[in-house]
């Protein structure tokens, strides 16, 4: 076996006396080359046929910029309203004993489990001048659907049970004894709140914003029915890519591409990063 | 005795109330409203309208594709999965956390993203595609391509869910069976798979949730064609440009059950199996 080496390098941990090493660890590494490192490669070799000067004639051109703006602007909005409502759901989800808890509990999950597709069509419903949301805010004089407001309402709606999630059980975790302590010692709920509990729950909170916001500025089908894709205006990134390919620009939806796996890669490590620093999730 | 003076630990009834209000409102606009809104558009011209256009013929095609490719993808991310669990968490080697990282990269990787990596391989200026086309076979905008999409934005599911579950189990079990004399497969399917079913179900069923409800990854290789290579989400879409909305939201709806089912299995499996499966979810 030659993934054998793998073993005997570094620390040279115990050898573990279990069979299968070489199979499951060169299946695992087989299927991920295949079904994501090559293709992957793929990409990040594919815009340099542009030359570095083409690469920035794609990105710097005002429609592009427009596309990455709104895509991590509205991302970055929606993970700052699901990291404090997020918070408000998993505060009453652990501390309060409320009637139907258990359903609310499963909810949260429905953006993991419905279709992508159908939150889009089913947001760009109630969000249209005439839908069950859409009419009274347009009787406000508030436009959602068709604007870049209607890409924040998209992205929430994915974001939010990453960082409920997320809180969750890191709250359920928390020790009472140091609320109560601080009660004691004469402390209002609100003091309490701000120096005794929202420190402990920072990490999470951070993590869980980030998380919603490295989904949103890549979600596609959530927000290509609601934001009406108008150039410059409500286009998000992954569309442009999109369209790019529709023109055969190869070249130009890569360099879109691997701007944004770049940014994925970093968010990645830096989570990976945060989540060793809350103690690991393992 | 019970005691029905407010804890230290309390909030203020006014703040609790207020926090409830918000919690529920929230949920309430952003989650069920949607569901609900799917529900009533699909039945908005009555119920045999709705089940007409379940019954087109290009709404069977797509559901059959959408089926095929999920029978396709599933047993191939469960046999990844676990040989991932397995080799992650029975041994020692190093670059085990880059394995790990790598793992968990289809999940920030925007699906668009992931198409398009497909397309710049198989597709006519890609790597493959000349020699592709040269040989007569098709894989961009064909099944093929559907399925590697549906694979890479629903690889890391069964992966994520068993390596957690398999690290807290240890390996102690297996190396009882194997010094024991058993052989190494009888070890698995004897040993490890009875600890592991219940996480491995909780993998296998958001894997399938979100391997029949992929849209953007998928729509960069399909081609759209018609009764051809449209998924279900891909119809809806189709159907929904159309203003075909009764059409679209029926197709939806279908899908919007699926989800219901899978919410529900999930609690169950949650609240039944909860030692069983792992103990931190994150997606």
């Amino acid at each position: 076996m030659t993934l054998a080496v793998f073993s005997n390098r570094a620390v040279r941990p115990r050898r573990s006396i279990l069979p299968g090493f070489g199979l499951s660890l060169g299946f695992t590494l087989f299927y991920l080359s295949a079904v994501v490192l090559i293709p992957l490669a793929a990409l990040v070799l594919k815009p340099w046929s542009l030359g570095i000067g083409g690469i920035w004639a794609v990105l710097a051109a005002p429609r592009t910029l427009a596309a990455l703006r709104l895509s991590f602007g509205a991302a970055a909005i929606a993970a700052v309203l699901n990291t404090v409502f997020g918070f408000i759901v998993a505060w009453v989800l652990v501390r309060y004993r409320i009637p139907g808890r258990n359903v609310l509990d499963a909810l949260v999950d429905l953006p993991f489990a419905l279709p992508t597709a159908v939150a889009g069509i089913a947001l760009s419903a109630l969000y249209a001048p005439n839908g069950w949301i859409g009419a009274p805010l347009a009787a406000l004089g508030l436009k959602v659907a068709y604007t870049p407001l209607g890409v924040v309402v998209a992205l929430v709606f994915i974001g939010l049970p990453f960082v409920v999630r997320t809180i969750q059980p890191v709250l359920s975790g928390l020790e009472l004894d140091a609320e109560e302590a601080a009660a004691t010692l004469g402390a209002t709920r609100l003091q309490t709140f701000r120096h005794v509990i929202l420190p402990a729950l920072a990490p999470a909170l951070v993590a869980g914003g980030a998380m919603a916001f490295a989904r949103g500025v890549g979600e596609y089908a959530s927000v290509i029915f609601i934001a009406g894709n108008i150039p410059r205006v409500s286009e998000i990134a992954p569309l442009l890519i999109i369209i790019k390919l529709e023109e055969f620009d190869y070249a130009g939806a890569s360099a879109i591409g691997l701007i944004m796996l770049v940014v994925s890669f970093v968010m990645l490590f830096a989570l990976n990063a945060l989540q060793h620093g809350m103690g690991g999730r393992r | 005795m019970t005691s029905i003076a407010p804890r230290a630990t309390d909030d203020p009834p006014l703040v609790r109330a207020c926090l409830i209000a918000v919690a529920a409102l929230f949920i309430g606009v952003f989650l069920v409203l949607p569901l609900v809104v799917v529900f009533h558009e699909a039945l908005s011209a009555g119920f045999a309208a709705a089940w007409g256009a379940i019954g087109e013929h290009d709404a069977i095609a797509a559901i059959r594709l959408t089926l095929i490719v999920t029978a396709i993808v599933l047993p191939l991310n469960v046999a990844f999965g676990v040989a991932a669990a397995w080799a992650v968490t029975k041994f020692d080697f190093a670059g085990k956390s880059i394995l790990t990282t790598l793992i968990d990269l289809p999940f920030s990787v925007s699906p668009v993203v992931a198409g398009l990596t497909y397309a710049l391989i198989f597709g006519l200026q890609g790597w493959l595609g000349p020699w592709l086309r040269e040989h007569g076979i098709q894989i961009l905008f064909a099944l093929p391509a559907i399925v590697l999409a549906t694979l890479f934005v629903s690889f890391s599911f069964v992966a994520r869910e068993l390596i957690p579950l398999m690290a807290d189990q240890g390996r102690a079990e297996e190396e009882a069976a194997i010094s024991l004399g058993a052989s190494g497969w009888s070890t698995f399917w004897r040993v490890t798979l009875p600890n592991i079913k219940w996480g491995l179900l909780y993998g296998v069923l958001l894997c399938n949730a979100r391997a029949m409800g992929e849209f953007g990854a998928v729509s960069v290789v399909s081609g759209h064609i018609r009764g051809r290579t449209n998924t279900m989400p891909l119809q809806i879409q189709a159907l929904y440009d159309d203003y075909q909305y009764v059409s679209a939201f029926a197709l939806a709806s279908l899908l919007a059950m699926l989800a219901l089912v899978t919410l529900a299995l999930k609690s169950l499996l949650e609240w039944r199996y909860a030692d069983e499966i792992a103990a931190v979810h994150r997606h």
